[in-house]
């Protein structure tokens, strides 16, 4: 498409870089500079989307990020494959370079014929609330009609349907001052804060090029010098200064605690060459000492009837597109405003050879002197006039204006021909991250806005953000709060604005729409009907109509919505109140908040050191919390059931070999360790002998079961403790709690040493077989190394701690050595075993043959609120001790009551039906709902040992019933079981001391 | 992210920390003279003020030392911290109302 | 007896990739002693040094003599690290000059995996996952810290301004390695 609309001079774009996009399967030309939205009104036309609800046609409104309108899907590298089409970039913001495929969004079947616009039509159906008063009833039809219809009719862009195949980055930074923006207080402020040389200053912006406002203005000079001269001169001394950051491309989205502000970098979007492994985004934690807030102000639509015409668009926009861009938006304007700074933009297009009229709402007598600047250009000046409507429809055709009576009254009509408006309600300042860091806001109605008044972090706003709109005191605002000085002599701003919510019309209101949020459709109409519902709390309203709800966050549409309710109910503006702005200041990608952990670095996959044998052997896995643990080794053509079965079968019949590696290890050291151990544990501990093991018990304060494990006693002053598994971490924090708080006058010190020492289990009646080969300096007879203790000495030549323990109820050992040499040991063990068909086994095989001897499994059969009793476990209870972390919780009324529940053996009628652990227990399965429950089955599994299957339950009053029949829900219903004690397996002799 | 004084360390982020809840309440030398409800009170019973909070937290991922800090639960600025042991410390001029000082008046 | 060739431990991680691209090396560190000391003030009793290991300096430093280096990581918490064959013979002297007084002396020579970031950027690379604030005021060299890196608890020590050491236990090597090898991506290509 040719570029009938672009300026032959001027602009800060690069004519010996013409590039082309696709826009809609079109291609737009430009030049390096331009941003998509520049280059569609380049080629002549204003179609940019169609709205979220009555998917009118719409076109471009501004030329920053709050643009509520022109969202595209964006494709941002077509030539790479899938996965990089990226919905709702503002067309504005979007930086166009060769290749870029785009699209607009909301539209079937395209954007010049869109079925959906049927729904402008219907429009009486959609007012404020209809959700809420249509899809009501009957209940069933949300689910399965309402809402599927509702997403597909309203939503805005699509997902994309692959994964991410970007890489996204972070960056964790710190910063004596933050600059948040780069406009003219922005670059006067990073001037100032980094003149020391030594604080170090980082300078972000969203856009591509600094200068903010100073990009749009081709008439002002500074200190004589034209702005953006002025403006590239303030940035190559800063990028000179060692201590300065500049970061262009980056968004400051949130501002949190402590000064912790939150934005993301766009790396590689820009850049023709797609660089393999670059980062798409970058996300910056940044911590300031300071941030100096210089985000700028939005300009407000004026609301009248089809305010959203394409064509129709923000003065101060209109002029960046004429200046910046060297763009025409239309070749006939008119320039609706109820303040001055619009009139720059009618002097600036008129120089651009641009017809203009000025419609002006105040009277001639409230304007300044651009009143007679614009008149003596030339330009016809309406004062004292409202706008009715607009005419046209895809893009405006005209502007029908009428003077406003002394009394209040709408004058005679006039229609101005025109193919573009530039309107102007006024400003508001970009008090966003202000209000995020929990600053409190005042109203200043001089300016009709908001302004940061206490702060709350070290943080002060500059330039307009802080209300202040004239050049030379914004240079010199943000010279300041850099903490320096700046005067300078700049040509004088257009300023002041007269409030205006909705335009005078003689149109029957009920009639008219006349637009306020135009990203979410929330037309003044339907804040009046709000409003006239009851609904008063501007935080109300928002939600009933949704304005200011979309992605902009109300960016344009805030004000005129908050005047409307304050004029609505006749109250001073300010007591209305203005709603929370929270983070994210733009939309973000997930993959920016992502980051690196995706993927394998999502979380760490943590592995032992045997883990890659067992790979190695076919093992199944399973995550057990950040661990990956082998579930079973499966031999070809066997499924888990098969597998576990034989594996179970193995050990009770001859050894079985498992990695216990993952067992939190803690070494208590020091004189008081015995002490320690007792006030940690319900057991006693002063009398545990060295070289003894004890199965120990912890309590959480409140008396309920907090971890279990084999202690072992290595020394007078050092215990080796284990715990579970998952209990690790807990465990040594809360024995350093009460080491550090409550005991600092102990001295012990405990050290983890889960990862210094892997965990090889043997077990089975052959496990010593297979061990005493390799052993050195340890007497393995039966009286030297009984059952229930731990020996220091050699296996394979490097040292080990032998521990004769069981967790299967067959004789057995778990072989600690250091981690390096796990791998060695494991290898010489298994080659040994196979005189014994050793058989490697995983999880659930240890699961099932610990349920087969009713051992419990701490967070399985407890789940925070079983006592010891509960679990059968009181006789680990000292009752000498005179006190022990939650001793003096179980002697509570409510955990003496009878009815507690109880851990049993709960055994299915059917032997081959295994129970859902899960399941409830109940005692008659006719009761009425809801029904009583007795219960709840804690482990379930199918015993080959057993010839059946077993479960474990947790029953209300459980050990006086056994032999009684209770009722087990199912997926279908209830199943016939009986209560029986949990230990389910008897060996025919003494085994384990065998 | 709350940037937190550790007394051992000094400055650093709140992701290095663990919150262990109201600061100041000490396990009873001889829990077992003491009735249900004062063991209860001891167990559960903990403040919720709006203001100046005295908190254990811990540097878990740092020297691994527990500390107490006076947090404004309001603005969430944190005054002041201290070592385990240390009393809470006269937040008077810290220009934060202290309720525990409110309820007292 | 039966006997296993164990002269040479193992390496303690699988590599996911080879590590660190263009001006960034991520080195995995040949295995070392590893003892984890503990004494309160009183038992130290005013002494600067353990068996040639320093006591004195302040938290958070790194000091080394000679093969041998100590790392203050809490008040009454140091690390010591020695070459690989010594740490039984160190840990006999602590023992002996210790003696008597209030002390823990654990060996987790197993437990840690130590990786050398080095390069012009490598503070930016362990900034990726690193809350802390590198500058060379703020983190000098010979500083020394537990800390947390992205999803780990590692200790971090700066051995120059662009030479780090990055100490994780064993399991969570993988995914350290792989999350700063993603980190030194941007630089390789920058």
């Amino acid at each position: 498409m040719s570029q009938p609309f672009r300026i032959q001079s001027g602009g800060h774009i690069d004519r010996s870089k013409p590039i082309s996009v696709s826009f809609n399967g079109k291609t737009l030309n430009g030049y390096r500079g331009d941003t998509v939205a520049s280059m569609l009104l380049a080629s002549g036309s204003h179609l940019a989307g169609r709205s979220f609800k009555y998917h009118r046609p719409r076109g471009i409104l501004s030329h920053g990020s709050d643009e509520p309108n022109a969202l595209l899907s964006v494709d941002w590298r077509p030539e790479k494959g899938k996965g990089r089409r990226d919905p709702n970039n503002r067309a504005s913001v979007v930086e166009a370079r060769n290749g870029l495929k785009t699209e607009t969004q909301n539209h079937w079947p395209s954007l010049e014929r869109d079925v959906g616009a049927l729904n402008d039509i219907l429009s009486p159906v959609f007012v404020a609330g209809f959700y809420y008063k249509t899809f009501m009833w009957p209940r069933s039809a949300w689910e399965k009609v309402y809402e599927p219809v509702i997403r597909r009719a309203a939503g805005l862009g699509e997902a994309p349907e692959v994964a991410d195949p970007d890489r996204y980055a972070n960056r964790h930074a710190y910063a004596d001052i933050l600059v948040v923006g780069a406009g003219p207080a922005g670059l006067s402020a990073a001037l100032a804060a980094s003149e020391d040389g030594s604080s170090r200053v980082l300078l972000a912006d969203e856009g591509f090029l600094f200068g903010g406002a100073l990009l749009n203005d081709a008439t002002s000079t500074i200190d004589g010098k034209p702005a953006k001269a002025w403006v590239d001169e303030m940035v190559a001394t800063l990028d000179a200064r060692e201590n300065v950051v500049l970061l262009p491309r980056t968004t400051v989205f949130g501002y949190y605690n402590h000064n912790h502000v939150a934005m993301v970098e766009r790396v590689a979007d820009h850049r023709d060459d797609a660089l393999e492994g670059l980062a798409r985004e970058r996300l910056w934690q940044v911590r300031a000492g300071k941030v100096i807030i210089a985000a700028g102000s939005h300009e407000r639509p004026l609301v009248f009837e089809n305010n959203d015409r394409p064509g129709i668009m923000l003065a101060e926009s209109a002029r960046a597109f004429i200046n910046r861009y060297a763009v025409k938006p239309g070749n006939r304007m008119v320039v609706a405003t109820s303040g001055a700074s619009a009139y720059r933009t009618a002097l600036d297009a008129k120089a651009a050879g641009i017809a203009v009229t000025i419609v002006d709402i105040r009277l001639g007598e409230d304007c300044g002197t651009e009143l007679a600047e614009a008149r003596e250009a030339g330009i016809e000046v309406l004062t004292g006039h409202t706008v009715v409507k607009a005419l046209g429809k895809a893009r405006v055709t005209g502007l029908i204006v009428a003077p406003l009576g002394k009394t209040g009254g709408v004058g005679t009509r006039r229609t101005l021909e025109c193919d573009t408006v530039a309107m102007s309600g006024g400003w508001t300042p970009s008090v966003h991250l202000f209000s995020q860091s929990r600053g409190k806001l005042v109203f200043d109605a001089d300016i009709d806005a908001f302004l940061p008044g206490q702060s709350v972090q070290n943080e002060v706003s500059a330039g307009a953000c802080h209300g202040i709109y004239d050049l030379s005191a914004i240079i010199a605002d943000g010279a300041k709060a850099g903490g320096g000085s700046r005067e300078v002599t700049a040509s004088a701003t257009f300023t002041g604005f007269q409030p205006v919510r909705v335009l005078p019309t003689d149109e029957d209101p009920k009639k008219v729409k006349a637009f306020v949020d135009f990203q979410n459709d929330v037309t003044a109409k339907d804040i009046k009907l709000a409003v006239r519902e009851g609904f008063e709390s501007i935080e109300h309203v928002k939600r009933y109509t949704t304005t200011g709800m979309a992605t902009d966050q109300g960016k344009t549409s805030n004000m005129n919505a908050l005047g409307l309710v304050a004029g609505l109910l006749d109250r001073p503006l300010p007591a209305i109140g203005t709603t929370t702005f929270r983070p994210p200041y733009t939309p973000v990608t997930f993959g920016a908040l992502v980051g690196p952990s995706r993927e394998e670095r999502f979380e760490p996959v943590r592995k032992t050191a045997i883990d890659g044998w067992a790979e190695a052997q076919g093992a199944e896995f399973e995550p057990v919390g950040q661990w990956r643990r082998a579930h079973y080794f499966p031999r070809s053509g066997e499924d888990m059931h098969a597998a576990v079965n034989r594996e179970c079968k193995a050990v009770r019949t001859s050894v079985g070999i498992f990695d216990a590696s993952t067992l939190g290890k803690i070494e208590v050291v020091g004189p008081d360790a015995a002490e320690f151990m007792n006030r940690m544990y319900t057991n006693a501990w002063t009398k545990l002998k060295v070289g003894g093991c004890r199965y120990g018990l912890m309590l959480g304060e409140n008396g309920f079961v907090m971890d279990d494990g084999v202690v072992a006693r290595l020394a007078e002053d050092r215990f080796h403790v284990t715990t579970t598994t998952g209990g690790a971490a807990r465990v040594f924090q809360h024995m350093e709690d009460y080491l550090q708080t409550e005991w600092p006058d102990l001295d012990v010190f405990i050290t983890s040493i889960t990862e210094q020492y892997a965990v090889i289990a043997l077990q089975g009646p052959n496990a010593k077989k297979v061990l005493e080969p390799f052993v050195s300096d340890i007497d393995m007879s039966e009286d030297a190394f009984p059952h229930m203790s731990v020996r220091e000495g050699f296996i394979c030549g490097v040292p080990t701690r032998l521990f004769r323990v069981s967790f299967t109820g067959e004789a057995g050992f778990e072989v600690n050595v250091p981690a390096d040499y796990a791998a060695a040991v494991w290898k010489a063990l298994y080659e040994e075993g196979r005189k014994y068909d050793i058989t490697p086994y995983g999880t659930e095989t240890m699961h099932v043959l610990r349920c087969e001897m009713g051992f419990i499994i701490v967070g399985q059969e407890t789940d925070g609120t079983a006592t010891p009793d509960d679990v059968g476990l009181s006789g680990l209870v000292s009752k000498v001790k005179p006190d022990f972390v939650g001793k003096r919780s179980l002697s509570r009324p409510d955990i003496l009551r009878k009815d507690r529940k109880q851990l049993v053996g709960v055994l299915a009628k059917d032997p081959k039906e295994v129970l859902d652990e899960g399941a409830m227990v109940v005692d008659d399965p006719t009761a009425p709902v809801p029904m009583p429950i007795a219960g709840h089955v804690t482990s379930s599994y199918h015993s080959s040992n057993c010839g059946r299957s077993i479960a474990m339950a947790m029953v209300k009053g459980g050990r006086d019933r056994i032999g009684e029949t209770v009722w087990v829900t199912t997926p279908k219903g209830f199943t016939e079981a009986v209560i029986a004690t949990s230990v389910f397996y008897q060996h025919e002799k003494e085994s384990i001391d065998a | 992210m709350l940037l937190l004084e550790c007394p051992y360390c000094g400055k650093r982020a709140e992701s290095e920390f663990h919150c262990g809840g109201e600061a100041h309440i000490a396990r009873p030398e001889t829990p077992a003279e003491l009735d249900d409800q004062a063991w209860a009170e001891y167990l559960y019973y903990r403040t919720n003020p709006k203001g100046l909070h005295a908190e254990r937290w811990q540097h878990r991922h740092g020297c691994g030392r527990w500390f107490n800090a006076l947090r404004d639960t309001v603005s969430d600025k944190v005054v002041e911290t201290y070592k385990m042991g240390e009393p809470r410390p006269d937040a008077s001029n810290a220009n934060i109302p202290d309720p525990a000082k409110v309820r007292s008046a | 007896m039966l006997e296993v060739n164990l002269a040479k431990r193992a390496p303690a991680v699988f590599l996911a990739e080879q590590a660190g691209r263009g001006p960034i090396d991520i080195v995995l560190q040949p295995t070392m002693g590893r003892l984890s000391f503990r004494a309160k003030e009183a038992a130290l009793e005013g002494r600067s040094e353990v068996s040639g290991l320093a006591v004195d300096g302040a938290i958070n430093t790194r000091r080394e003599n000679g093969d041998l280096a100590a790392m203050r990581l809490g008040p009454d918490e140091w690390m010591f690290l020695c070459d690989d064959g010594e740490v039984d013979n160190l840990a006999e002297r602590i023992a002996e000059e210790m003696s008597g007084k209030a002390f823990s002396l654990v060996d987790v020579s197993h437990r840690d995996v130590t990786f050398e970031v080095s390069g012009a950027a490598s503070d930016a690379v362990i900034a990726s996952g690193s809350p802390l604030d590198l500058s060379l005021e703020a983190f000098p060299v010979g500083m020394a810290t537990r800390t947390i890196f992205a999803k780990s608890d590692i200790v971090l020590a700066r051995l120059s301004q662009t030479t780090w050491q990055v100490t994780c236990w064993r399991s969570f090597a993988t995914y350290v390695q792989g999350y700063l090898a993603d980190a030194a991506k941007d630089f390789a290509v920058a």
